[in-house]
């Protein structure tokens, strides 16, 4: 594996770092502007000054407990701020339609009682029931995978499948912003990277803005343009990942990319405290 | 929960089956007086008789209609405000404290009361069995809204359901085995109320039966009412099971096997 792998560090130091071609994106940009969130006194969010250009694959790293799914629940409508503001797209007028914006959570919450293609209509919305909109969920459900268990109810899946119906059913409404909250928390670690796989083509494929909060820095580096560290409430760290795509994990860009922002991490932890 | 094997069903009959052949050895040497337990045999051959004058369907089928009659009014009422209560926490503010100071009420204490308001005719009944299945029902509804998993909700919230689909897509399906478990337990409770309810004050129906035998010493007769109230109730169980298999199809407990 050295052997191969060293040829390809030269080959991609001496090419000015680039992404594989990807179509016109059709994401929306994100901007946040003095964005803050406090539950009661105690501050979560301070200050928050972000621009994501459409596009791009963001992943936001931290402690737990540093807001960093706070900020993914602000910007989704899921909570409301305490101060400042932010909106998708050019203009801070502009609200995106509906389904423009998607999340895919660390569980997969699936409706247990509605069959798979069922579940993924629910990213439909209204529109579910015509039979176009069926073709759509099940054209959706092919492109992760499984759509030969259209008919199954979510139990008998395993957790790894369920997560991808859950990603069908996040893209099925053709979002501009799509964001993860660990969405791959909970999965092991070969289904993990199987899914990271699939979320980096699917993200290639279809242009969307993607927003990862993760707490794992590999994952992070392996999949994202940028990585955000978020610390106290604050953005401590902002890190351009210029590495060529696919990237191997393990490869020695990868590593040394993910020690730099793992000893940023830790270096203010006190020992004991959450990781 | 595996679907049993064929032998399993024959199995569960051996225990009834023996204890009929050991009721009916018994009375025939007569160890058991008639005046005490009449023998099975009696038993159909009274059924038969009655069967015959008309009168046996005739009075299963009032008892039928007060019970069914009673479920749907007491069930539906239950079930409105076991939603309301359970969605709403300003509905429940109002009314779940007084519900629930009424629910300590026996609702057979109620029975005096009922006859002076309603004399012995169809609505004495029918009020008394729409009492007692109301609170399973109330109860268990509110309680499976209640339970509904806040994520779904959320889930469902950030996928733009309105309020009308967020209740049918999650609120409902969710709260549906809560449901059917108040379901089966009114049942229970609808025929215990029948029962008593038309042994005590009735001029039709199984329990007026069993009093009517009672004064002529049809021990026979008394025996089969009993015998008709058991099974009845049996039917309505395995009935709210059937619904209840075919409903909640989706429920690990309700799947044979995997899949």
């Amino acid at each position: 594996m050295t052997a191969h792998a060293l040829p390809r560090i030269e080959d991609a130091a001496a090419r000015v770092p680039h992404r594989e071609p990807v179509p016109a994106p059709r994401g929306l940009a994100i901007t946040a502007r003095s964005l803050e969130k406090s539950f009661g006194v105690h501050p979560v969010l301070r200050r928050i000054d972000l621009h994501v250009p459409a596009g791009q694959f963001v992943a936001i790293v931290g402690r737990s407990g540093c807001g960093k799914s706070t900020l993914l629940r602000l910007l989704l409508g899921l909570d409301p701020p305490s101060a400042g503001r932010f909106w998708f797209g050019d203009r801070a007028e502009a609200t995106p339609g509906p389904g423009a914006v998607r999340i895919m959570f660390q569980e997969p919450r699936l409706l247990p009682w509605a069959q798979v293609l069922a579940n993924v209509e629910v990213g439909l919305g209204d529109g579910g029931r015509a039979a176009e909109a069926r073709q759509r969920a099940l054209a959706t459900l092919r492109s992760v995978g499984l759509d030969h268990r259209r008919d199954d109810w979510p139990a008998v899946l395993s957790g790894g499948q369920q997560q991808r119906v859950a990603l069908a059913r996040a893209l099925v409404s053709r979002p501009q912003v799509l964001a993860f909250d660990e969405p791959l928390g909970a999965l092991d670690a070969l289904t993990r990277i199987s899914m990271q796989r699939l979320l980096e083509q699917v993200w290639l494929d279809q242009g969307f803005t993607a927003i990862m909060v993760t707490h794992d820095v590999a994952e992070a580096v392996t999949l994202a343009d940028r990585v955000l560290m978020i610390e106290d409430g604050e953005i401590a760290l902002d890190v351009a990942i210029d590495l060529p795509r696919p990237r191997e994990r393990g490869s020695s860009e990868v590593a040394e990319l993910e020690g730099r922002i793992l000893r940023e991490l830790i270096k203010n932890a006190a020992p004991g405290d959450d990781a | 929960m595996t679907r049993a094997p064929s032998w399993h069903a024959l199995i569960q009959w051996i225990v009834p089956i023996s204890l009929i052949a050991a009721w009916q050895l018994l009375c025939s040497i007569g160890y058991l007086s008639d005046r005490v337990l009449p023998a099975p045999s009696d038993v159909v051959a009274a059924a038969w008789g009655l069967l015959r004058s008309g009168e046996l369907v005739r009075n299963i089928w009032v008892s039928f209609w007060r019970a069914i009659v009673g479920l749907a009014i007491g069930g539906s009422i239950g079930f409105v405000l076991g939603l309301a209560n359970g969605l709403s926490r300003r509905s429940e503010l109002v009314l779940d404290s007084t519900l629930q100071m009424v629910r300590n009420i026996p609702h057979l204490a109620l029975i005096p009361l009922v006859i002076l308001w309603f004399g012995i005719d169809e609505t004495a009944k029918i009020f008394l069995v729409a009492l007692g299945v109301f609170f399973p029902v109330y109860i268990n509804t509110q309680h499976g809204i209640r339970s509904v998993d806040a994520h779904l909700v959320e889930m469902g919230r950030t996928y733009g359901m309105t309020r009308a689909a967020l209740f049918w897509r999650v609120y409902f399906p969710g709260a549906l085995p809560s449901i059917f478990v108040g379901l089966r337990y009114a049942l229970g409770i609808m025929w215990l109320t029948l029962i008593v309810a038309e042994t005590i004050a009735a001029s039709s129906g199984i329990g007026y039966m069993a009093m009517q035998a009672r004064e002529f010493l049809r021990v026979d007769v008394v025996v089969l009412s009993i015998l008709i109230y058991a099974l009845l109730g049996k039917l309505a169980d395995s009935a709210a099971r059937v619904l209840e298999r075919r409903c909640l199809g989706w429920h690990p407990a309700f799947q044979k096997g995997p899949a």
